[in-house]
Protein backbone atom coordinates (compact mmCIF):
# COMPACT_ATOMS: atom_id res chain seq x y z
CA UNK A 1 0.00 0.00 0.00
CA UNK A 2 2.56 2.54 0.28
CA UNK A 3 4.49 4.20 -1.90
CA UNK A 4 7.63 6.05 -2.81
CA UNK A 5 7.69 9.32 -3.58
CA UNK A 6 10.44 10.70 -5.88
CA UNK A 7 10.83 14.53 -6.52
CA UNK A 8 12.98 16.37 -9.05
CA UNK A 9 14.14 20.05 -9.63
CA UNK A 10 10.73 21.38 -7.81
CA UNK A 11 9.95 24.95 -7.62
CA UNK A 12 7.18 26.28 -6.04
CA UNK A 13 5.56 30.00 -6.81
CA UNK A 14 3.21 32.41 -4.79
CA UNK A 15 2.34 34.66 -7.29
CA UNK A 16 5.42 36.32 -8.85
CA UNK A 17 7.30 35.10 -5.22
CA UNK A 18 9.78 31.80 -5.47
CA UNK A 19 8.58 30.00 -2.36
CA UNK A 20 11.27 27.02 -2.88
CA UNK A 21 13.88 26.08 -5.69
CA UNK A 22 15.31 22.98 -6.92
CA UNK A 23 14.41 20.67 -4.69
CA UNK A 24 14.62 16.94 -5.40
CA UNK A 25 14.66 13.95 -3.09
CA UNK A 26 13.27 10.50 -2.84
CA UNK A 27 11.21 9.71 -0.03
CA UNK A 28 10.78 5.79 1.26
CA UNK A 29 8.23 4.24 1.32
CA UNK A 30 6.97 2.58 4.94
CA UNK A 31 9.37 4.97 6.59
CA UNK A 32 9.21 8.33 8.46
CA UNK A 33 10.61 11.40 6.63
CA UNK A 34 11.37 14.17 9.11
CA UNK A 35 11.67 17.75 7.03
CA UNK A 36 13.62 20.21 9.97
CA UNK A 37 14.54 24.04 9.57
CA UNK A 38 14.18 27.61 10.59
CA UNK A 39 10.67 29.36 9.59
CA UNK A 40 9.58 30.80 6.24
CA UNK A 41 12.27 28.10 4.49
CA UNK A 42 9.61 26.27 2.92
CA UNK A 43 9.32 22.98 4.45
CA UNK A 44 5.38 23.39 4.93
CA UNK A 45 4.95 24.85 1.47
CA UNK A 46 7.02 21.99 -0.19
CA UNK A 47 4.98 19.27 1.31
CA UNK A 48 1.76 21.04 0.42
CA UNK A 49 3.38 20.34 -3.22
CA UNK A 50 3.34 16.79 -2.34
CA UNK A 51 -0.48 16.26 -2.59
CA UNK A 52 -1.06 19.38 -4.51
CA UNK A 53 -2.61 21.38 -1.27
CA UNK A 54 -0.30 23.89 -2.62
CA UNK A 55 -2.16 25.29 -5.78
CA UNK A 56 -5.35 25.69 -3.51
CA UNK A 57 -4.03 29.23 -2.56
CA UNK A 58 -4.83 31.77 -5.51
CA UNK A 59 -2.10 32.59 -7.35
CA UNK A 60 0.07 29.46 -6.17
CA UNK A 61 1.59 27.28 -8.45
CA UNK A 62 4.01 24.33 -9.08
CA UNK A 63 7.06 23.72 -11.20
CA UNK A 64 8.92 20.36 -11.67
CA UNK A 65 8.21 16.57 -11.04
CA UNK A 66 6.74 14.66 -8.73
CA UNK A 67 6.08 10.87 -8.50
CA UNK A 68 4.50 8.69 -6.59
CA UNK A 69 5.74 5.43 -8.01
CA UNK A 70 5.34 5.60 -11.86
CA UNK A 71 2.75 8.35 -12.33
CA UNK A 72 3.06 12.03 -12.58
CA UNK A 73 1.43 14.15 -10.08
CA UNK A 74 1.90 17.14 -11.79
CA UNK A 75 0.60 15.44 -14.98
CA UNK A 76 -1.37 17.15 -17.83
CA UNK A 77 -4.80 14.78 -17.32
CA UNK A 78 -4.31 14.20 -13.57
CA UNK A 79 -7.20 15.01 -11.30
CA UNK A 80 -5.82 17.02 -8.05
CA UNK A 81 -9.04 15.29 -6.35
CA UNK A 82 -7.40 12.16 -6.90
CA UNK A 83 -3.94 13.09 -5.69
CA UNK A 84 -5.48 13.96 -2.56
CA UNK A 85 -7.61 10.84 -2.05
CA UNK A 86 -4.21 8.99 -2.39
CA UNK A 87 -2.15 10.97 -0.04
CA UNK A 88 -3.40 12.12 2.87
CA UNK A 89 -2.51 14.98 4.70
CA UNK A 90 -2.71 16.28 9.16
CA UNK A 91 -2.26 19.52 9.95
CA UNK A 92 -0.98 22.20 12.09
CA UNK A 93 -4.26 22.82 14.08
CA UNK A 94 -6.63 20.08 14.94
CA UNK A 95 -9.40 21.06 12.05
CA UNK A 96 -12.25 18.47 13.13
CA UNK A 97 -15.67 19.58 10.91
CA UNK A 98 -17.53 21.39 13.85
CA UNK A 99 -20.73 20.14 12.23
CA UNK A 100 -20.22 16.79 12.41
CA UNK A 101 -20.36 13.87 15.28
CA UNK A 102 -16.99 11.59 15.84
CA UNK A 103 -18.27 9.25 13.70
CA UNK A 104 -19.11 11.44 11.52
CA UNK A 105 -15.75 12.99 11.17
CA UNK A 106 -14.27 9.47 10.72
CA UNK A 107 -16.83 8.60 7.80
CA UNK A 108 -16.67 12.22 6.44
CA UNK A 109 -13.88 11.02 3.66
CA UNK A 110 -15.89 8.15 2.50
CA UNK A 111 -19.20 9.81 2.94
CA UNK A 112 -18.01 12.96 0.94
CA UNK A 113 -16.58 10.34 -2.00
CA UNK A 114 -18.94 8.37 -2.09
CA UNK A 115 -21.61 5.54 -0.97
CA UNK A 116 -21.27 2.83 2.03
CA UNK A 117 -23.44 1.12 3.70
CA UNK A 118 -23.85 1.55 7.53
CA UNK A 119 -22.01 -1.22 8.33
CA UNK A 120 -19.02 -0.87 6.01
CA UNK A 121 -18.75 2.66 7.93
CA UNK A 122 -19.10 1.31 11.16
CA UNK A 123 -16.46 -1.00 10.32
CA UNK A 124 -13.80 1.77 8.72
CA UNK A 125 -14.60 4.31 11.53
CA UNK A 126 -14.01 1.35 14.19
CA UNK A 127 -10.63 0.23 12.37
CA UNK A 128 -9.54 3.87 11.86
CA UNK A 129 -10.23 5.24 15.21
CA UNK A 130 -8.38 2.12 17.01
CA UNK A 131 -5.56 2.41 14.08
CA UNK A 132 -5.11 6.73 15.73
CA UNK A 133 -4.87 5.24 19.35
CA UNK A 134 -8.43 7.30 20.11
CA UNK A 135 -11.38 4.44 20.12
CA UNK A 136 -11.17 3.24 23.71
CA UNK A 137 -11.34 7.21 24.52
CA UNK A 138 -14.10 7.90 22.40
CA UNK A 139 -15.96 4.44 21.77
CA UNK A 140 -18.68 5.21 24.08
CA UNK A 141 -19.75 9.14 22.54
CA UNK A 142 -19.45 8.34 19.31
CA UNK A 143 -22.63 10.78 18.48
CA UNK A 144 -21.02 13.34 20.11
CA UNK A 145 -19.45 16.41 17.93
CA UNK A 146 -15.90 16.06 17.27
CA UNK A 147 -14.60 19.59 18.00
CA UNK A 148 -16.11 18.77 22.01
CA UNK A 149 -12.49 16.72 22.67
CA UNK A 150 -9.60 17.78 23.93
CA UNK A 151 -6.78 19.22 21.36
CA UNK A 152 -4.56 16.26 21.46
CA UNK A 153 -7.63 13.86 21.12
CA UNK A 154 -9.03 16.31 17.95
CA UNK A 155 -5.74 15.77 16.62
CA UNK A 156 -5.91 12.33 16.87
CA UNK A 157 -9.06 11.86 15.55
CA UNK A 158 -7.97 14.12 12.36
CA UNK A 159 -5.36 11.74 11.76
CA UNK A 160 -8.09 8.92 12.62
CA UNK A 161 -10.23 10.94 9.57
CA UNK A 162 -7.22 10.75 7.47
CA UNK A 163 -6.23 7.21 7.70
CA UNK A 164 -10.10 6.16 6.74
CA UNK A 165 -9.51 7.02 3.54
CA UNK A 166 -7.04 4.29 3.75
CA UNK A 167 -3.97 6.81 1.55
CA UNK A 168 -0.66 5.68 0.37
CA UNK A 169 1.18 8.69 2.47
CA UNK A 170 0.44 10.76 5.53
CA UNK A 171 1.70 14.35 5.24
CA UNK A 172 1.96 15.76 8.83
CA UNK A 173 2.44 19.91 8.74
CA UNK A 174 4.04 20.36 12.41
CA UNK A 175 0.82 17.99 14.50
CA UNK A 176 1.99 18.42 17.27
CA UNK A 177 3.02 22.25 17.72
CA UNK A 178 -0.43 22.73 19.35
CA UNK A 179 -0.13 19.75 21.86
CA UNK A 180 0.97 18.85 24.95
CA UNK A 181 3.93 16.81 25.39
CA UNK A 182 1.27 13.75 27.11
CA UNK A 183 -0.48 14.49 23.85
CA UNK A 184 2.55 15.16 21.37
CA UNK A 185 3.81 11.85 22.99
CA UNK A 186 0.62 9.70 22.27
CA UNK A 187 1.13 11.04 18.12
CA UNK A 188 4.56 10.06 18.20
CA UNK A 189 3.74 6.74 19.39
CA UNK A 190 0.82 6.40 16.70
CA UNK A 191 3.10 7.87 13.99
CA UNK A 192 5.52 4.52 14.90
CA UNK A 193 2.87 2.50 14.60
CA UNK A 194 1.71 3.76 11.57
CA UNK A 195 4.58 3.95 9.47
CA UNK A 196 4.52 0.44 9.48
CA UNK A 197 1.58 0.74 6.71
CA UNK A 198 2.26 4.23 5.12
CA UNK A 199 4.40 6.35 4.04
CA UNK A 200 4.96 9.40 6.20
CA UNK A 201 6.10 13.03 5.98
CA UNK A 202 6.38 15.30 8.90
CA UNK A 203 7.03 18.62 8.96
CA UNK A 204 8.54 19.82 12.84
CA UNK A 205 9.91 22.65 14.63
CA UNK A 206 11.02 19.98 17.47
CA UNK A 207 14.25 18.82 16.49
CA UNK A 208 14.26 16.43 19.28
CA UNK A 209 10.89 14.68 17.67
CA UNK A 210 12.52 14.74 14.69
CA UNK A 211 15.48 12.50 15.81
CA UNK A 212 12.97 10.15 17.64
CA UNK A 213 10.34 9.50 15.57
CA UNK A 214 11.90 9.90 12.18
CA UNK A 215 14.10 7.29 9.75
CA UNK A 216 15.41 10.32 7.38
CA UNK A 217 15.60 13.72 8.38
CA UNK A 218 15.56 16.73 5.32
CA UNK A 219 17.06 19.96 6.37
CA UNK A 220 15.90 22.73 4.44
CA UNK A 221 17.48 26.76 4.88
CA UNK A 222 17.33 30.17 3.02
CA UNK A 223 19.93 32.01 1.78
CA UNK A 224 18.10 35.59 3.14
CA UNK A 225 15.05 36.46 3.84
CA UNK A 226 13.33 36.97 0.05
CA UNK A 227 15.21 33.92 -1.13
CA UNK A 228 13.59 30.67 -2.15
CA UNK A 229 14.11 27.63 0.24
CA UNK A 230 16.54 24.72 -0.91
CA UNK A 231 17.37 21.48 0.55
CA UNK A 232 20.41 21.37 2.16
CA UNK A 233 20.74 18.09 2.61
CA UNK A 234 18.91 14.71 3.29
CA UNK A 235 20.04 11.60 5.32
CA UNK A 236 19.50 9.09 8.07
CA UNK A 237 18.61 10.61 10.55
CA UNK A 238 21.23 9.44 13.01
CA UNK A 239 23.57 10.74 10.60
CA UNK A 240 22.01 14.20 10.37
CA UNK A 241 21.93 14.44 14.12
CA UNK A 242 25.42 13.57 14.62
CA UNK A 243 27.92 14.00 11.80
CA UNK A 244 25.88 16.51 9.22
CA UNK A 245 27.82 16.66 6.03
CA UNK A 246 27.04 20.43 5.73
CA UNK A 247 27.76 23.20 8.33
CA UNK A 248 24.43 25.16 7.60
CA UNK A 249 22.82 21.81 8.68
CA UNK A 250 25.40 21.17 12.08
CA UNK A 251 25.08 25.18 12.98
CA UNK A 252 21.06 24.57 12.68
CA UNK A 253 20.89 21.64 14.94
CA UNK A 254 23.41 22.56 17.69
CA UNK A 255 21.01 25.83 18.08
CA UNK A 256 23.69 28.30 16.29
CA UNK A 257 20.91 29.69 14.53
CA UNK A 258 17.47 29.30 13.64
CA UNK B 1 3.60 66.70 38.36
CA UNK B 2 4.75 63.76 39.47
CA UNK B 3 4.27 60.37 37.48
CA UNK B 4 2.78 57.94 40.16
CA UNK B 5 4.68 54.43 40.05
CA UNK B 6 3.89 51.11 41.81
CA UNK B 7 0.39 49.86 42.67
CA UNK B 8 -2.34 52.15 44.33
CA UNK B 9 -5.57 52.57 44.46
CA UNK B 10 -8.04 53.75 41.26
CA UNK B 11 -8.09 57.28 41.19
CA UNK B 12 -11.07 59.39 41.78
CA UNK B 13 -11.54 60.98 38.13
CA UNK B 14 -11.50 57.50 36.73
CA UNK B 15 -14.05 56.19 38.86
CA UNK B 16 -16.22 59.18 37.83
CA UNK B 17 -15.38 58.76 33.90
CA UNK B 18 -16.01 54.78 34.38
CA UNK B 19 -19.48 56.05 36.21
CA UNK B 20 -20.50 58.49 33.51
CA UNK B 21 -19.27 56.61 30.62
CA UNK B 22 -21.76 53.69 32.09
CA UNK B 23 -24.76 55.83 32.70
CA UNK B 24 -24.78 57.30 29.06
CA UNK B 25 -24.63 53.57 27.65
CA UNK B 26 -27.65 52.52 29.57
CA UNK B 27 -29.11 56.11 28.74
CA UNK B 28 -28.77 55.11 25.02
CA UNK B 29 -29.59 51.52 25.59
CA UNK B 30 -32.97 52.96 27.22
CA UNK B 31 -33.50 55.28 24.18
CA UNK B 32 -33.34 52.64 21.76
CA UNK B 33 -36.02 50.27 23.53
CA UNK B 34 -38.44 53.05 24.17
CA UNK B 35 -39.09 53.49 20.51
CA UNK B 36 -39.48 49.59 20.41
CA UNK B 37 -41.72 49.59 23.20
CA UNK B 38 -43.93 52.30 22.35
CA UNK B 39 -44.75 50.49 19.29
CA UNK B 40 -45.26 47.15 20.65
CA UNK B 41 -47.53 48.96 23.70
CA UNK B 42 -49.83 50.68 21.06
CA UNK B 43 -49.91 47.80 18.33
CA UNK B 44 -51.06 45.19 20.76
CA UNK B 45 -53.32 47.19 22.87
CA UNK B 46 -55.23 48.41 20.12
CA UNK B 47 -54.73 45.54 17.43
CA UNK B 48 -56.07 43.20 20.65
CA UNK B 49 -59.55 44.23 20.21
CA UNK B 50 -60.44 42.85 16.94
CA UNK B 51 -57.86 39.92 17.45
CA UNK B 52 -60.45 37.11 17.13
CA UNK B 53 -60.98 34.28 15.05
CA UNK B 54 -63.66 36.16 12.51
CA UNK B 55 -60.71 37.97 11.84
CA UNK B 56 -58.62 35.25 10.92
CA UNK B 57 -60.65 33.49 9.20
CA UNK B 58 -62.75 35.84 6.96
CA UNK B 59 -62.31 38.46 4.51
CA UNK B 60 -63.49 41.98 3.63
CA UNK B 61 -66.17 40.65 0.69
CA UNK B 62 -69.23 42.53 0.84
CA UNK B 63 -68.39 44.55 4.04
CA UNK B 64 -68.44 48.26 4.24
CA UNK B 65 -66.02 50.58 6.08
CA UNK B 66 -68.68 51.45 8.91
CA UNK B 67 -69.73 47.20 9.61
CA UNK B 68 -68.28 45.64 12.08
CA UNK B 69 -66.68 41.75 11.90
CA UNK B 70 -64.43 41.47 8.90
CA UNK B 71 -61.21 40.18 8.87
CA UNK B 72 -57.75 39.83 7.18
CA UNK B 73 -57.55 36.25 6.18
CA UNK B 74 -57.47 37.29 2.57
CA UNK B 75 -54.49 39.20 3.27
CA UNK B 76 -53.00 36.48 5.80
CA UNK B 77 -52.89 34.19 2.82
CA UNK B 78 -51.49 37.09 0.20
CA UNK B 79 -48.48 37.97 2.31
CA UNK B 80 -47.66 34.30 3.27
CA UNK B 81 -47.43 33.47 -0.66
CA UNK B 82 -46.07 36.76 -1.47
CA UNK B 83 -43.20 36.45 0.89
CA UNK B 84 -42.75 32.58 0.24
CA UNK B 85 -42.56 33.23 -3.57
CA UNK B 86 -40.35 35.90 -3.39
CA UNK B 87 -38.25 33.79 -1.10
CA UNK B 88 -38.16 31.40 -3.62
CA UNK B 89 -36.86 33.38 -6.21
CA UNK B 90 -34.34 35.38 -4.01
CA UNK B 91 -32.62 33.19 -1.43
CA UNK B 92 -31.34 30.26 -4.27
CA UNK B 93 -29.91 33.28 -6.35
CA UNK B 94 -28.75 35.48 -3.25
CA UNK B 95 -26.89 31.77 -1.56
CA UNK B 96 -25.64 31.27 -5.07
CA UNK B 97 -24.22 34.63 -5.53
CA UNK B 98 -22.30 34.76 -1.89
CA UNK B 99 -21.36 31.25 -2.61
CA UNK B 100 -19.61 32.49 -6.18
CA UNK B 101 -18.31 35.43 -4.44
CA UNK B 102 -16.63 34.10 -1.47
CA UNK B 103 -15.60 30.16 -2.88
CA UNK B 104 -15.29 31.10 -6.57
CA UNK B 105 -14.79 35.08 -7.21
CA UNK B 106 -11.19 35.50 -5.46
CA UNK B 107 -11.70 39.54 -5.47
CA UNK B 108 -11.53 39.17 -9.33
CA UNK B 109 -12.99 41.82 -11.46
CA UNK B 110 -16.33 39.63 -11.96
CA UNK B 111 -16.71 39.47 -8.70
CA UNK B 112 -15.82 43.46 -7.77
CA UNK B 113 -18.90 44.15 -10.07
CA UNK B 114 -21.37 41.44 -8.81
CA UNK B 115 -20.12 43.14 -5.16
CA UNK B 116 -20.12 46.66 -6.23
CA UNK B 117 -24.20 46.23 -7.74
CA UNK B 118 -25.42 44.06 -4.56
CA UNK B 119 -24.26 47.79 -2.82
CA UNK B 120 -26.80 49.49 -5.65
CA UNK B 121 -29.62 47.03 -4.89
CA UNK B 122 -29.56 47.47 -1.02
CA UNK B 123 -29.68 51.27 -1.69
CA UNK B 124 -32.84 50.70 -3.43
CA UNK B 125 -35.97 52.30 -2.17
CA UNK B 126 -38.56 49.73 -2.17
CA UNK B 127 -40.86 51.92 -4.57
CA UNK B 128 -38.62 51.55 -6.95
CA UNK B 129 -38.30 48.07 -7.12
CA UNK B 130 -42.52 48.40 -7.34
CA UNK B 131 -42.32 50.48 -10.10
CA UNK B 132 -39.80 48.43 -11.91
CA UNK B 133 -42.08 45.86 -11.74
CA UNK B 134 -44.94 47.57 -12.90
CA UNK B 135 -43.14 48.94 -16.01
CA UNK B 136 -41.64 46.29 -16.76
CA UNK B 137 -43.85 42.92 -16.22
CA UNK B 138 -47.33 44.54 -16.38
CA UNK B 139 -46.97 47.57 -18.74
CA UNK B 140 -44.03 46.18 -21.49
CA UNK B 141 -45.20 42.28 -20.58
CA UNK B 142 -48.89 42.53 -20.25
CA UNK B 143 -49.02 40.75 -17.56
CA UNK B 144 -52.26 41.55 -14.56
CA UNK B 145 -51.66 42.52 -11.06
CA UNK B 146 -50.59 39.39 -9.44
CA UNK B 147 -49.40 37.60 -6.10
CA UNK B 148 -46.29 36.51 -8.30
CA UNK B 149 -45.37 40.21 -9.76
CA UNK B 150 -45.42 41.32 -5.85
CA UNK B 151 -43.31 38.94 -5.12
CA UNK B 152 -40.81 39.73 -8.05
CA UNK B 153 -40.45 43.22 -6.87
CA UNK B 154 -39.65 41.63 -3.30
CA UNK B 155 -37.48 39.21 -4.08
CA UNK B 156 -35.20 42.68 -5.53
CA UNK B 157 -35.30 43.81 -2.19
CA UNK B 158 -34.28 40.39 -0.95
CA UNK B 159 -31.47 39.54 -2.78
CA UNK B 160 -28.69 41.59 -1.99
CA UNK B 161 -29.89 41.40 1.95
CA UNK B 162 -29.49 37.44 1.42
CA UNK B 163 -26.21 37.94 -0.83
CA UNK B 164 -24.22 40.10 2.44
CA UNK B 165 -25.86 37.98 4.84
CA UNK B 166 -24.84 34.86 3.39
CA UNK B 167 -21.35 36.50 2.45
CA UNK B 168 -20.36 37.38 6.16
CA UNK B 169 -21.32 34.22 7.16
CA UNK B 170 -19.33 32.03 4.63
CA UNK B 171 -16.46 33.90 5.36
CA UNK B 172 -16.34 32.86 8.51
CA UNK B 173 -15.91 29.90 7.79
CA UNK B 174 -12.61 28.89 8.50
CA UNK B 175 -10.43 28.17 5.66
CA UNK B 176 -8.52 25.19 7.81
CA UNK B 177 -11.81 23.19 7.35
CA UNK B 178 -11.96 23.81 3.41
CA UNK B 179 -8.79 22.23 3.16
CA UNK B 180 -9.14 19.24 5.76
CA UNK B 181 -12.15 18.58 3.23
CA UNK B 182 -9.64 18.88 0.49
CA UNK B 183 -7.08 17.07 1.72
CA UNK B 184 -9.22 13.56 2.06
CA UNK B 185 -10.08 13.66 -1.39
CA UNK B 186 -13.35 15.32 -1.69
CA UNK B 187 -14.01 17.91 -4.74
CA UNK B 188 -14.45 21.88 -4.14
CA UNK B 189 -18.01 21.43 -4.91
CA UNK B 190 -18.88 18.92 -2.26
CA UNK B 191 -17.00 20.47 0.15
CA UNK B 192 -18.90 23.63 -0.31
CA UNK B 193 -22.13 21.61 -0.39
CA UNK B 194 -21.25 19.52 2.75
CA UNK B 195 -18.65 21.02 4.66
CA UNK B 196 -19.27 24.97 4.44
CA UNK B 197 -22.83 25.19 3.96
CA UNK B 198 -23.92 23.33 6.46
CA UNK B 199 -21.13 24.99 8.90
CA UNK B 200 -22.71 28.36 8.25
CA UNK B 201 -25.99 26.88 8.11
CA UNK B 202 -27.10 29.07 11.90
CA UNK B 203 -25.75 32.67 10.51
CA UNK B 204 -27.22 31.97 6.99
CA UNK B 205 -30.83 31.58 7.85
CA UNK B 206 -30.43 33.92 10.33
CA UNK B 207 -29.87 36.16 7.20
CA UNK B 208 -32.69 34.62 5.20
CA UNK B 209 -34.91 35.48 8.47
CA UNK B 210 -33.94 39.37 8.41
CA UNK B 211 -34.87 39.18 4.75
CA UNK B 212 -38.17 37.92 4.86
CA UNK B 213 -38.92 40.70 8.63
CA UNK B 214 -37.63 43.54 6.25
CA UNK B 215 -40.17 42.46 2.98
CA UNK B 216 -43.04 40.99 4.83
CA UNK B 217 -43.47 44.72 5.70
CA UNK B 218 -42.77 46.48 2.61
CA UNK B 219 -46.06 48.06 1.20
CA UNK B 220 -45.56 50.05 -1.54
CA UNK B 221 -43.77 47.87 -4.19
CA UNK B 222 -46.99 45.77 -3.24
CA UNK B 223 -49.56 48.89 -4.21
CA UNK B 224 -47.75 49.10 -7.47
CA UNK B 225 -47.70 45.35 -8.73
CA UNK B 226 -50.29 43.18 -6.47
CA UNK B 227 -52.77 46.00 -6.37
CA UNK B 228 -55.57 45.45 -3.47
CA UNK B 229 -58.53 43.39 -3.29
CA UNK B 230 -61.58 42.89 -0.75
CA UNK B 231 -61.83 39.14 -1.40
CA UNK B 232 -59.75 35.93 -1.02
CA UNK B 233 -57.79 35.18 -3.83
CA UNK B 234 -55.66 32.12 -3.39
CA UNK B 235 -54.21 31.92 -7.13
CA UNK B 236 -51.22 34.43 -6.83
CA UNK B 237 -50.33 33.79 -10.13
CA UNK B 238 -54.00 35.69 -11.05
CA UNK B 239 -55.37 38.25 -10.51
CA UNK B 240 -55.01 40.95 -7.66
CA UNK B 241 -54.35 40.00 -4.02
CA UNK B 242 -54.27 41.55 -0.64
CA UNK B 243 -51.29 41.59 1.27
CA UNK B 244 -51.21 42.07 5.46
CA UNK B 245 -48.99 45.78 4.62
CA UNK B 246 -51.55 46.80 2.07
CA UNK B 247 -54.56 45.61 4.20
CA UNK B 248 -53.50 48.12 6.87
CA UNK B 249 -52.82 50.93 4.14
CA UNK B 250 -55.87 50.40 2.98
CA UNK B 251 -57.77 50.18 6.30
CA UNK B 252 -56.07 53.09 7.81
CA UNK B 253 -57.63 55.15 4.68
CA UNK B 254 -61.20 54.15 5.85
CA UNK B 255 -62.67 56.94 7.82
CA UNK B 256 -64.40 54.65 10.77
CA UNK B 257 -63.23 53.13 14.09
CA UNK B 258 -64.37 50.00 12.95
CA UNK B 259 -61.90 49.80 10.02
CA UNK B 260 -59.35 51.59 12.10
CA UNK B 261 -59.70 48.98 14.51
CA UNK B 262 -58.86 46.56 11.63
CA UNK B 263 -56.01 48.12 10.78
CA UNK B 264 -54.26 47.82 14.20
CA UNK B 265 -55.09 44.14 14.44
CA UNK B 266 -53.50 43.87 10.73
CA UNK B 267 -50.33 45.57 12.03
CA UNK B 268 -50.61 42.85 14.94
CA UNK B 269 -51.49 39.78 12.98
CA UNK B 270 -48.04 40.76 10.55
CA UNK B 271 -46.06 41.50 13.30
CA UNK B 272 -47.10 38.25 15.01
CA UNK B 273 -46.26 36.64 11.57
CA UNK B 274 -42.71 37.56 11.49
CA UNK B 275 -42.43 36.68 14.74
CA UNK B 276 -43.69 32.94 14.19
CA UNK B 277 -40.90 32.90 11.03
CA UNK B 278 -38.48 33.64 12.88
CA UNK B 279 -39.06 31.05 15.95
CA UNK B 280 -39.45 28.71 12.82
CA UNK B 281 -36.28 30.01 12.14
CA UNK B 282 -34.49 29.41 15.35
CA UNK B 283 -36.37 25.61 15.98
CA UNK B 284 -34.05 24.98 12.50
CA UNK B 285 -31.08 26.46 13.34
CA UNK B 286 -31.23 24.95 17.24
CA UNK B 287 -32.40 21.45 15.39
CA UNK B 288 -29.36 21.58 13.23
CA UNK B 289 -26.23 22.70 15.52
CA UNK B 290 -24.01 19.99 16.63
CA UNK B 291 -24.56 21.47 20.04
CA UNK B 292 -27.99 20.19 20.85
CA UNK B 293 -26.35 16.88 20.80
CA UNK B 294 -24.26 18.06 23.88
CA UNK B 295 -20.63 18.17 24.09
Amino acid sequence: MAKQIEVSELDAYYGSHKAIEGISMTIEPRSVTAFIGPSGCGKSTFLRTLNRMHEVIPGARVEGKVRLEDQDLYGQDVDPVSVRRTIGMVFQRPNPFPTMSIFDNVAAGLRLNGRFSRSELEGVVEDSLKGANLWNEVKDRLGKPGAGLSGGQQQRLCIARAIAVQPQVLLMDEPCSALDPISTLAIEDLISKLKQEYTIVIVTHNMQQAARVSDKTAFFNLAAQGQPGKLVEMDETSKIFTNPAEKATEDYITGRFG
Amino acid sequence: MTVQTGIHSISAARRAKDRFVQVLVYLSFALAVIPLLSVLWLVVGNGLKRFDLTFLTHSMRNIGATDPGGGAYHAIVGTLEQVLLASLIAVPIGLLTAVYLVEYGNGGRLSRIISFFVDVMTGVPSVVSGLFILAFWILILGMTYSGFAGALALSILMMPVVVRSAEEMLRLVPHELREASYALGVPKWRTIVKVVLPTAFTGIVTGVMLAVARVAGETAPLLLTVFITDSINTDPFDGPQMGLPLYVFDQAQRPTNTAIDRAWTGALTLILIVMLLNLVARLIAWWRSPAKRGS
